[in-house]
């Protein structure tokens, strides 16, 4: 299979089309599909043989997605119609999957074009692997096992550590928040379940790799990450799809519990395929003295939502969110990030840098709240949109509030313009409009790429690369 | 031989026409220096020759080595060897100077990152100038001075055919003038053909033009040698005008 050209095979691609791949069809064990309904979710979690609780913990979100409103600023998914996506699909896998070379030709394909395995080999600890609505993949290397390291897929942890899971599970975000985080908490499959013990630190990265395999499905991985006093962990998330026609729809989500004096580093890189509705709930709890790192890159997919959260619970609590979101073509990424300061002496970072191009759209929507008794919490908001041409855009909705006067909130954003003049200087170096644009684009996140494993900023670069490149992105 | 040809050269910028009918001829090797007062089209007929999209030509052509690059992409003019060290070069947030010389190495002479890097650092040192400028952002936050040096270090990298320079002495100081009129004369020495556009004279101190022209009002309305730049230094552009007839060749 050629694992070690496989990095090089991505640099040398022509389209994007050759790295995402094209979808073919491929034989589903189950599916279930139609309107969303108790006998639906009985079913799934019959399936998935579940312990009482979490049927009853899906029933109840089940109502609250049936009573909550369609939230108003969700614009765009017109076109999503619930009834006639495919909400849960498990490939026809074998029973055991040890190895990469267990899993139909397929699906081991679609991994392989993304050069998951050699990631896997050289860069990380663990890796989980979601392709629909299933985990098909999970392995944690012995070392780390041995140290006390909890990585399985979401559903074996609800078997296996019932009351690990229970204690966290939709406490950090709770089914009632809105429609679309009642949707998943009623759906969710898949997925990846981490803890790590006190003290131990996780060396490499762990990564859970997303794909959907084809039209018109809904996907709903849960990832619960628990990180006990003074642990350290990576976590790094790939998102992927092939290219096919009719949209898909992800409604993930991300719950995360840093206690005491814990670090998390958390990491998505998604590029979803161009007709993709892609929705994120994510959310930290973040305990004295903790720390909690969002980079959040999307790329791809036709409308996202995502805005990592953070809620800085105990006395010197820590985060930092960066978020970077391209929008290249007739696409629109709905991206920010939220903080909540609870706690004295708490701080906040968050940097957005957003890109428009050829009619792409941007909103940033961002929320910073210090809480009265916050005291000395401090907060930056940095927000910069470049655009490329005249039929992009870019839009800022920061909010923030501080209740507490001895805390402070700076705010900052700027808007960069690729004109004429820019573009006519590297032009006239002998560098095309479309090499201008990626190194533009390149540099402009330079800052954020800089805390990204090589490997990884090599194929990043080379998706922006193809993004601008005379063929085009993919439409 | 001939290497640039320009005739009956009409630009127009927003619907005004600046330049209205410009003949010359550039012969490969050669330095001609091009004089003018503000707003006689100067840096028009500079950005016309690289191509600059907002500069369209409404009559006349370009030719380039005996091909005609009128109507060419900046980036295919300057392949061909057609550099211009811009007056005022903007700024490109977030580009390093480092990245943008290797890709500039790639494209105009075929040079991988790797040997392009040394060749920089050596450019860099060949010239005296200070290598923390390589990590900044392109021209971003640079001072008038070091963004004219800047333009001369790609000048020398690149080594272009035709190297077209729109006012490399002004805002610079006595020193890095030396420095820049330095490369100029460095590369003209070494086959580059040099067209030098300047308001006043005094980086000819440090050169040896074989010609001058004079444009006003968007024509040349003299060429002569060197003794046309003492008659405009003793008695301004005005005395050209009167003039312009006794020393036009």
């Amino acid at each position: 299979m050629g694992q070690q050209s496989r990095l090089e095979e991505i640099l040398k691609a022509g389209s994007l089309e050759e790295i995402l791949g094209t979808a073919v069809p491929y034989p589903k064990e189950i599916e279930l599909k139609g309107e969303l309904t108790r006998d639906m979710i009985e079913e799934l979690s019959r399936i998935k043989n579940e312990p009482d609780w979490m049927l009853r913990h899906r029933l109840k979100a089940l109502e609250l997605f049936q009573k909550l409103p369609m939230p108003k600023w969700v614009v765009g998914v017109e076109e999503l119609d619930l009834e006639n996506l495919t909400l849960y699909s498990k490939p026809e896998i074998g029973n055991e999957v040890k190895d990469w070379d267990d899993l139909p030709e397929n699906i081991r394909r679609t991994f392989e074009r993304l050069n998951i395995p050699e990631i896997e080999k050289k860069f990380l600890s663990g890796l989980t692997a979601v392709f629909d609505s299933e985990s098909v993949y999970s392995n944690l290397k012995a070392e780390f096992e041995k140290m006390g390291i909890i990585m399985l897929p979401m559903e074996e942890a609800v078997q296996k550590y019932p009351d690990l899971v229970k204690k966290y599970f939709g406490r950090v975000f709770p089914a009632g928040e809105h429609k679309f985080s009642a949707l998943h908490h009623a759906l969710w499959s898949g997925g990846v379940f981490v803890y790590v013990p006190k003290g131990v630190r996780i060396p490499f990265p762990v990564e859970a790799f997303f794909v959907i395999g084809s039209a018109l499905e809904g996907q709903f991985e849960h990832t619960l990450l628990v990180a006990d006093e003074g642990s350290y962990i990576h976590f790094i998330e790939g998102c992927s799809a092939p290219m096919y026609k009719g949209f898909s729809f992800h409604d993930g989500m991300v719950e995360i519990y840093a206690h005491k004096n814990a670090t998390v580093k958390f990491t998505t890189i998604q590029n979803w395929s161009r007709n993709v509705i892609n929705f994120n709930n994510k959310r930290a709890i973040i305990e004295e003295n903790a720390y909690v790192e969002w980079i959040e890159g999307s790329i791809g997919s036709q409308i996202t939502y995502t805005y990592p959260s953070s809620v800085l619970k105990g006395e010197g609590a820590r985060t930092a969110q960066y978020v970077v979101s391209l929008s290249n073509g007739p696409f629109m990424k709905d991206t920010g990030a939220k903080t909540w300061h609870l706690a004295p002496n708490t701080s906040s970072k968050i940097v957005s840098k957003s890109i428009s191009a050829n009619g792409g759209i941007n909103i940033y929507r961002g929320l910073v709240r210090i809480l009265k008794g916050a005291r000395n919490s401090t907060a930056t908001v940095s927000c910069d949109s470049l655009i490329l041409d005249e039929e992009s855009k870019a839009y800022t909705y920061p909010h923030n509030q501080s209740d507490e006067p001895t805390a402070s909130i700076i705010h900052e954003a700027t808007t960069g313009k690729l004109g004429e003049d820019k573009l006519f200087y590297m032009n006239s170096r002998g560098i095309s409009e479309e090499e201008a644009k990626s190194l533009i684009v390149l540099g402009f996140i330079s800052e954020i790429l800089e805390g990204l494993p090589f490997e990884y900023v090599e194929v990043l670069k080379k998706v922006i690369e193809l993004e601008f490149s005379e063929v085009g992105g993919v439409g | 031989m001939l290497m640039l040809k320009v005739e009956n050269l009409h630009v127009k910028v927003a619907d005004k026409e600046i330049l209205k009918g410009v003949d010359f001829e550039l012969a490969s090797g050669e330095l001609h220096v091009v004089m003018g007062p503000n707003g006689s089209g100067k840096s028009t007929l500079a950005l016309t020759i690289a191509g600059h999209p907002r500069y369209v030509v409404t009559e006349g052509r370009i030719l380039f080595e005996g091909k005609d690059i009128t109507y060419a992409k900046p980036e295919e003019r300057a392949k061909k060897g057609i550099f211009l060290s811009f007056q005022h070069p903007v700024e490109v947030e977030g580009v390093k100077v480092i990245n943008f010389l290797q890709r500039t190495l790639k494209n105009l002479r075929g040079i991988d990152e790797v040997e392009a890097y040394d060749m920089i650092f050596k450019a860099v040192e060949d010239l005296g100038f200070d290598s923390s400028i390589l990590s900044r952002e392109l021209n971003v936050g640079f001072s008038g001075g070091e963004r004219k040096k800047l333009e001369m270090l790609q000048a020398y990298l690149v080594k272009p055919k035709l190297l077209i320079l729109d006012e490399p002495d002004s805002g610079v100081d006595v020193d890095s003038l030396k420095v820049i009129a330095g490369v100029i004369a460095k590369l003209h020495s070494e086959g580059t053909a040099i067209l030098l556009i300047t308001h006043y004279g005094r980086i000819l101190e440090y050169l040896n033009p074989q010609r001058v022209h004079v444009l006003k009002e968007g024509k040349l309305v003299v060429s002569g040698g060197m003794e046309l730049v003492k008659l405009i230094e003793e008695k301004g552009f005005a005395a050209v005008e009167e003039n312009g007839t006794a020393v036009k060749a």
